[in-house]
């Protein structure tokens, strides 16, 4: 799998929810894109990750 | 007296200091939020790291609506990419467009902007397009549904002021939309001269971030947005060409 951009291999199925859990993001921080699609907040559960899947995982950072 | 509100998409704030919150420690945030008395910040949406415990949001005073831009966009495409993400944070509608494929001068493609701007507006965004003050350039913006125009005096983080002043007064003059000016004003009083032309709001970031003391540079930029407005408001007294006329009586004084 490829999250932001960096190589990320997956070895066992696990939901996006857990994923996000496990890796330590804010849930409610944060948006996510899978193979440049937006999953709402409340899907994260249903979504079973693939080791071909492209994440983008995005928060708020200062900018003018 | 009647009350003077900024609205902007049908939203209404008192203050017209728009604070952008790059460049400076998470720290500050509050604080310049607080002494600018803004009600409205900037925000970018970049990849979250792992490690990231910190988070922007955080630290912005409740009540406070955030305005995502899309910095980093290059095209129409990316913008309402990055908008659509910043929404699914949920933090609002708001969204301030730039696209910006120049790195040299980081001057805003009109055309992109226009193109992003119609397809957010029909997704029910709040637009504020930002943009080189250009007439038919904003006539399109307003057509393609923006909520205000935000035409640069300045490139971005150059501190230059309102450079573009003469262009900015005719969007002022022609476009009905709230004008607010954004990018390139470094010092009070040029947030103060905008804000006299008629601009409806003034965008601050990097003059207050390179300021020695941002909490303080901020309220001073509320106290210039204020007179400015205020100013503009009484309607500035006329200017003459040439000579003097005098503020005192002309009659000769002692003298018959």
């Amino acid at each position: 799998m490829k999250v932001n951009g960096e190589a990320k291999p997956l070895k066992t199925e696990i939901s996006l929810l857990d994923f996000l859990i496990k890796e330590g993001y804010q849930i409610s921080r944060i948006a996510v894109e899978r193979n440049g699609r937006i999953i709402s907040n409340g899907e994260y559960a249903n979504v079973i990750l693939s080791d071909a899947d492209t994440l983008e995982v995005v928060s708020f950072v200062g900018g003018g | 007296m009647k009350q003077d509100k900024l609205v902007i998409g049908g939203h209404e704030f008192d203050s017209r200091f728009i604070l952008g919150s790059g460049k400076y420690s998470l720290d500050l945030i509050n604080a310049a939020v607080q002494n600018a008395g803004a009600q409205i910040i900037t925000l970018a949406l970049r990849r979250t790291n792992t490690g990231d415990t910190a988070n922007i949001l955080d630290y912005i005073p409740e009540g406070v609506t955030l305005l995502p831009n899309t910095s980093g966009a290059r095209n129409a495409e990316e913008a309402v990419r990055i908008a659509r993400l910043a929404r699914e944070v949920g933090c609002g509608d708001f969204v301030k467009i730039e696209v910006i494929h120049d790195s040299k001068y980081l001057l805003p493609d009109n055309y992109e902007t226009i193109k992003a701007t119609e397809i957010l507006a029909k997704e029910g965004f709040v637009v504020m397009p930002y943009m080189y003050p250009d007439l038919n350039a904003a006539r399109d913006l307003v057509n393609a549904g923006a909520a205000s125009i935000m035409p640069l005096g300045a490139p971005i983080g150059s501190n230059k002021g309102i450079c573009t002043k003469d262009f900015i007064q005719i969007l002022i003059d022609e476009i009905d939309l709230p004008i607010i000016v954004d990018a390139g004003i470094g010092k009070p009083s040029q947030a103060c001269e905008a804000m006299e032309m008629g601009a409806a709001a003034v965008m601050a970031n990097t003059a207050i971030a390179t300021a020695g003391d941002i909490p303080a540079m901020a309220e001073a930029f509320k106290k210039a947005i204020e007179a400015g407005r205020s100013a503009y408001l009484a309607g500035l007294g006329r200017v003459i060409e040439k000579g003097g006329s005098a503020s005192s009586p002309l009659t000769g004084f002692l003298k018959d």
